[in-house]
């Protein structure tokens, strides 16, 4: 084809159909998600400023409802609750994840079948882990009664019904839940490293705990970077856990930002205050993602 | 093969119209009366519509106090495919009203009189701007105690008839290893609990300035905090694995004579009724002490909404079959509530329904028939549910009871 000097026009049809192709294939998903995705990103910072309350309303009034949320107690708990969520979360899941990870890396036997035990939380739904882990943790029902029965009277695990404690029960849920999918990470990335680097150490001499230390750990910086993304998105939008593990109870005790988000958005009519929290969310997942890819281009550039 | 097509054509023309035809006489019901006694009580206007050729499609959305409801409806109304009635209580039904969605039914009404036979309190919310937009099913009231009579009789305490009275007895239950109280733990519990303690420590004038007006003095006053002070007594007699029981859990408490008294409003007779439990006999129902005389209501209502002209004539019969003498009755006798007519007598009712209806009766007379708070019949629902917020978390103990009035007088402020 590329010998004729004169190309006939069907071949350059095909051939511009050929660079335009991918821009067709893409068109329809690419716009619905510029509507359904950024056209309601903007819809709710709209509504945020207006009026609504039962339905939407487009009367714009300003900062109104945002002061409302500022001024709203259950906002400031669940505020609160998402830090002591966040950071346990986050930190434990890593914690656990990567120190599973390193065991299974051990060539032991049957890894595969270990492997796929740690993971499979992460295939039940929240509703599900959170609906286990409420009768587990039900002071009547599960383990307190459990642990009296075999004898030990003075056992007490109320968290679940503590105001000051719950928030520790969603933590572990979402802990046991996701911290095998950490460890799948992190075994991935551990498999990924070179292994003549290891051997070097270990002709050197160095013991295990140093080549872990000072030599694989490091080298997992961008596993521990996706795994941060995902578990600080997961933290931010967590709600069905809390709404089947606790109903965001006792009282208000265990409300965060995303329970706080529908109950105001579709059970009490203030839908513009539920908009101000969902843009408020929307702009910590931001605050938090948009550097990362800012920098993950701009080292792609390079 | 011409003739052919248009046979088919016309055929399925025809059975388009007979399905559509078969529609026609169908009302789509949005409700959330899931529990044993409710879904009997429902039954019995499904039979009467029925009887009429009326065919019943049923749109059940679980949830206590009907909020996932209300989500659903939202979508479905902003959709265009609205239910023909839905099953909501108070401002809901007003909120409604304002957004031009509901259906006008003035005709009816005219034809069945209900100007005349639906006490003035609840035409308060079934009309909106002069139009009749809504139907009562009944009038529950929420200042109620249920007790277990074996428990009671074991114990040795009658019908209390003051505060200290009640407290007294629910020592006594717990210290002979019941369950003093059975409560579930969630929001508008708490807050059913609160409508009969405001009511018996505050009186009537106290409720409507502090719940209905919004009183800023009297949402501040001592008697607010003694009203929370009582909450905090009555939390020390519920059982420690509360939080998130549905209340017929903790009915069945009752019921089973686990628990001494429960604190709800009279839909729980309905689940004594569906267990075969006879008041007088098994159980005893008695207003919140100190609070005789006086009545916190809520209504179900079947609001109508908007519906295409084939849909219509079943929706007004569903409306006449609704506030109909013969249904009233029988579905009252089941759901363990009051008729929302004036115009029926007890006789028919069991005990607890003699009594109630009386109590209407009296309270009517007396202007001492108060919306719920917990039900959204005292304030709409953003300010309800400041209230939700404030109660429940002093029910498990994240507030004093000072910090509770203050906080009740910012979030009231906040929410309107």
């Amino acid at each position: 084809m590329k010998n004729s000097s004169n190309p006939k026009p069907a071949d350059k049809a095909i051939a511009w159909l050929q660079t335009q192709l991918p821009k067709l294939v893409l068109a329809p998903s690419f716009s619905i998600i510029l509507l359904f995705v950024y056209g309601f990103i903007i819809w709710t910072v709209y509504l945020s400023f207006s009026a609504s309350r039962m339905l939407p309303n487009y009367e714009w009034v300003g900062t109104e409802q945002w002061e409302r949320l500022w001024n709203t107690l259950t906002w400031q708990t669940a505020l609160d609750n998402l830090l002591i969520f966040g950071v346990l979360y986050i930190v434990l899941c890593l914690a656990i994840g990567l120190l599973l990870a390193i065991l299974l890396d051990q060539k032991i036997r049957l890894e595969g079948g270990l492997r796929t035990l740690y993971l499979y939380p992460m295939a039940l739904s929240f509703i599900v882990t959170g609906t286990a882990w409420k009768w587990f943790l039900n002071p009547g029902l599960g383990l307190e009664r459990t642990m009296q029965e075999w004898g030990f009277e003075s056992f007490e695990f109320n968290w679940l019904i503590d105001p000051d404690m719950a928030i520790y029960t969603v933590v572990i849920a979402g802990v046991w839940q996701a911290s095998g999918f950490v460890m799948a990470m992190f075994l991935a990335g551990l498999r990924g490293i070179d292994n003549e680097i290891l051997h070097a150490a270990q002709i050197d001499g160095a013991p295990t705990w140093k080549i872990y230390t000072r030599i694989i750990i490091p080298q997992l910086g961008p596993v521990f970077m996706s795994a941060l993304i995902v578990l600080v998105h997961l933290a931010i939008k967590s709600f069905d856990l809390v709404i089947a593990l606790t109903g965001g109870g006792p009282g208000n005790a265990t409300a965060l930002p995303a329970t706080f988000m529908y109950s105001y958005s579709f059970t009490r009519n203030q839908i513009g205050v539920g908009a101000s929290s969902a843009v408020f969310m929307l702009i910590t997942v931001a605050a938090i993602i948009v550097p990362y890819l800012y920098s993950e281009l701009k080292g792609s550039k390079k | 093969m011409k003739i052919m097509t248009k046979k088919t054509i016309s055929g399925l023309a025809l059975s388009v119209a007979l399905i559509s035809g078969a529609q026609a006489a169908d009302v789509e019901v949005m409700h959330w009366w899931t529990s044993g006694g409710e879904a009997k009580a429902l039954g019995e206007l499904k039979q009467s519509l029925a009887k009429q050729g009326v065919g019943w499609k049923d749109t059940p959305v679980a949830g206590g106090g009907g909020s996932n409801a209300m989500t659903v409806l939202r979508a479905r109304v902003l959709s265009g495919q609205s239910p023909t009635a839905v099953q909501m209580l108070g401002f809901d039904i007003q909120d409604w009203g304002d957004q031009g969605v509901v259906a006008n039914l003035n005709q009816v009404a005219k034809q069945e009189g209900w100007d005349k036979v639906v006490p003035s309190a609840l035409q308060q919310f079934s009309k909106y701007q002069g139009k009749w937009i809504s139907v009562p099913v009944n009038v529950h009231s929420t200042n109620w105690v249920w007790g277990n009579k074996a428990v009671l009789d074991k114990i040795g305490v009658g019908v209390p008839k003051n505060w200290n009275d009640l407290i007294l007895a629910m020592k006594k239950a717990k210290k002979a290893g019941y369950v003093a109280l059975a409560h579930g733990g969630q929001a508008w519990q708490d807050a059913t609990v609160f409508d009969g303690v405001v009511l018996a420590t505050g009186g009537v004038d106290f409720y409507r300035k502090a719940l209905i007006e919004l009183d800023p003095t009297a949402l501040s006053s001592d008697t607010m905090k003694r009203v929370f002070d009582r909450m905090a007594q009555l939390r020390g007699f519920v059982d420690k694995n509360y939080p998130g029981r549905d209340w017929n859990l903790a009915s069945a408490m009752v019921i089973k004579g686990k628990a001494a008294f429960q604190m709800m409003g009279d839909w729980a007779k309905g689940e004594f009724l569906s267990a075969g439990k006879q008041p007088g006999k098994d159980f005893v129902c008695f207003r919140t002490p100190g609070s005789q005389g006086a009545i916190t209501f809520n209504a179900d209502q079947f609001t109508m909404f908007k519906v295409d002209k084939a849909h219509q004539q079943a929706q007004q019969q569903m409306a006449k079959a609704v506030l109909s003498l013969e249904f009233q009755i029988i579905f009252n006798k089941v759901k363990g509530s009051v008729p929302a007519r004036t115009d029926i007598s007890g006789e028919r009712f069991d005990d607890c329904g003699k009594k109630a209806i009386a109590d209407l009766k009296e309270a009517v007379n007396k202007n001492s028939l108060v919306g719920s708070l917990a039900h959204g019949h005292a304030a709409p629902a953003a300010i309800k549910s400041a209230f939700y917020d404030v109660i429940t978390a002093h029910f498990n103990g994240e507030f004093s009871s000072e910090e509770a009035v203050k906080a009740l007088v910012s979030s009231v402020k906040n929410a309107s």
